[in-house]
């Protein structure tokens, strides 16, 4: 996490080769991200990204069963293993009822799991997603952060997510890499408290983080 | 995928298609029972030679050449559609049509301005179509150039606009100093025309065709993950460049091809995929390739009927038919649905 404009987003499309290194370079399983082709990455990695979906007439179901294209062959044809991994993922994410709509008729909330579950379904080591709740009200933000914190925990996978929820993420996660004008920490959330990290996060004229209560409180005007 | 069952869609259209294919064969100028059009059709001798003259010679590769213009031009305006991700995308804005009209221009009124050494074979059946291809191609490379300095896809939509409008002007101004009769030899051109086709110039027409629509099956699954956009499209393992290519090669042949032999007919390329979409109600390419190329042949079968109806003896031209008929289709569509999907 960090402030707008100090380049979360920009370090995770890099992680994910959206975008290009800016400068050096970035190893994933101890071999190059360049030396990934594309089909060998989708099989590591996949994303949840802000942009919206260009408008089209496809399904949720679709939508998830996209997801398996790395694992398909020439023709996209499912396999049972393929529909299998798409069932969990629906499963998992609790969108049964929502299988057959359209993904244009679903609400922000519901979009977001949906994407989630596409995500799920590549079956990849690590998923990375850009500010998941960026669009919702608070009650499907905490929706959307304790399932992703219920997938670290039944699936083991390692979830990456950029955040504007501070006092939320300071809440959930198990790690945190904090952006800074002037330094990156990265440590357990914990760690991070003891050490006052958060307390030069913002200019504290208007916000303070209270140690106590770990969230960010507003200053008394 | 997960799908629905089309099979009923896809046997009805199809019977549809056999309908309007005898339909079309049946009728022109000349009066021929269509007792005698099953019997030649099915390789008996007809009761006149003529009839099966006309048949066998004329009104055969035109209903053939109608299917193919029209499913060819479908599927390229899918094909955009989706690279763009963009609903007004059509097989035409690249410049391809532009390209292949400037071909053709330069060939039927530059000869008149730049002297006589190309008139020599000026009516030979494939100087046109030669021409055609050529335009086509050289507006084609210009714009794939610059689709490799330019990542954004709307901008390569902006540049095959702009290269349309620059052909066009260097039309006018050909125009302009060229004799009326090579003027209306090149607007005639411009109105297009199916049955213009001998049986050596269809089966070249067919083989490209046919070699273009494979490749289009080799691409569904990338076509697919499109809809997603590119970002999400290249997490999924596809290589983005290379299917761009491979979807703006087949694009440009086909379009070249059938812009060559049949002239740059309007508004199949870009409402025929709306309609299949509306259709079939999905934006799945396993089935909205088959949809196009099916329907895209049943409207241009239209089209053409229609075209020849009203007088015996002339037909009109299809260029103005298609978007005369197809224009208040597509309106229609869109005042009871609302919006446009890709």
């Amino acid at each position: 996490m960090g402030k707008n404009g100090i380049g979360k987003s920009t370090l995770l499309r890099t992680f994910s080769k959206v975008q290009k290194t800016v400068l050096g370079s970035i190893y994933f399983d101890e071999k190059n991200l360049e030396e990934y082709t594309e089909n060998q990455l989708s099989k590591k990695l996949s994303l949840v990204l802000t942009e919206r979906l260009p408008e089209s007439q496809i399904t949720v179901f679709e939508l998830i069963a996209l997801g398996r294209q790395p694992y398909t062959n020439w023709l996209d044809k499912l396999t049972n293993l393929d529909l299998e991994k798409v069932n969990t993922a629906i499963n998992q994410t609790e969108i049964n009822h929502l299988k057959n709509r359209k993904f244009f008729e679903l609400s922000d909330g519901q979009l977001q799991r949906v994407l989630i579950a596409r995500a799920l379904a590549q079956d990849t080591e690590v998923i990375i997603l850009d500010e998941p709740t960026a669009h919702l009200d608070i009650h499907q933000t905490v929706l959307i952060f304790s399932l992703l914190k219920k997938l670290v925990k039944e699936t083991r996978k390692t979830i990456i997510i950029s955040s504007h929820e501070v006092n939320l993420a300071i809440q959930l996660s198990d790690k945190l890499l904090i952006l800074n004008d002037k330094k990156v920490l990265f440590n357990t959330t914990e760690n991070l408290i003891n050490q006052n990290a958060f307390t030069s996060l913002f200019p504290n004229n208007l916000i303070k983080f209270n140690k106590e209560l770990q969230q960010f409180v507003i200053n008394k005007i | 995928m997960e799908q629905k069952n089309y099979k009923k869609h896809f046997a009805l259209l199809f019977l549809l298609l056999l309908i309007l294919f005898l339909t079309n064969i049946s009728l022109g100028s000349v009066n021929i029972p269509f007792k005698e059009i099953l019997k030649t059709l099915s390789g008996r001798i007809a009761t006149k030679e003529s009839w099966e003259i006309i048949i066998l010679n004329f009104r055969l590769p035109k209903a053939i050449t109608a299917i193919l213009v029209g499913s060819g031009l479908s599927v390229a305006g899918l094909l955009m559609q989706t690279l763009f991700r963009n609903p007004l995308a059509g097989p035409f804005v690249l410049g391809v049509s532009s390209g292949a009209s400037l071909g053709v221009a330069l060939f039927i009124l530059g000869t008149s301005l730049f002297g006589g050494f190309l008139l020599t074979d000026v009516f030979s059946s494939w100087s046109i179509p030669i021409a055609s291809s050529f335009g086509a191609f050289l507006v084609l490379s210009a714009v794939i150039l610059a689709s490799y300095r330019v990542k954004n896809t709307m901008s390569i939509l902006i540049i095959g606009l702009m290269f349309g409008n620059f052909t066009a002007a260097i039309i006018a101004v050909l125009a302009y100093f060229s004799p009326a009769e090579q003027i209306q030899q090149y607007i005639f051109w411009s109105f297009g025309s199916l049955g213009n086709l001998s049986w050596s110039e269809l089966s070249i027409f067919s083989s490209i065709y046919t070699i273009a629509l494979l490749a289009t099956l080799f691409i569904t699954k990338p076509l697919n993950s499109f809809l997603l956009g590119e970002n999400y499209a290249k997490s999924l393992g596809i290589n983005i460049k290379k299917n761009k290519n491979i979807i703006l090669l087949i694009t440009c042949v086909l379009t070249g091809v059938i812009t060559a032999f049949a002239g740059p007919i309007a508004f199949i390329g870009l409402a025929v995929p709306h309609i299949a979409r509306l259709v079939f109600t999905t934006s799945n390419h396993k089935i909205l390739i088959p949809a196009v190329v099916i329907l895209g042949a049943i409207i241009l079968l239209i089209c053409d009927t229609i075209a020849q109806l009203p007088a015996n003896e002339f037909t009109l031209p299809i260029n103005a038919i298609t978007s005369l008929f197809g224009a208040p289709i597509v309106i229609w569509l869109l005042l009871r649905k609302k919006k446009l999907y890709i």
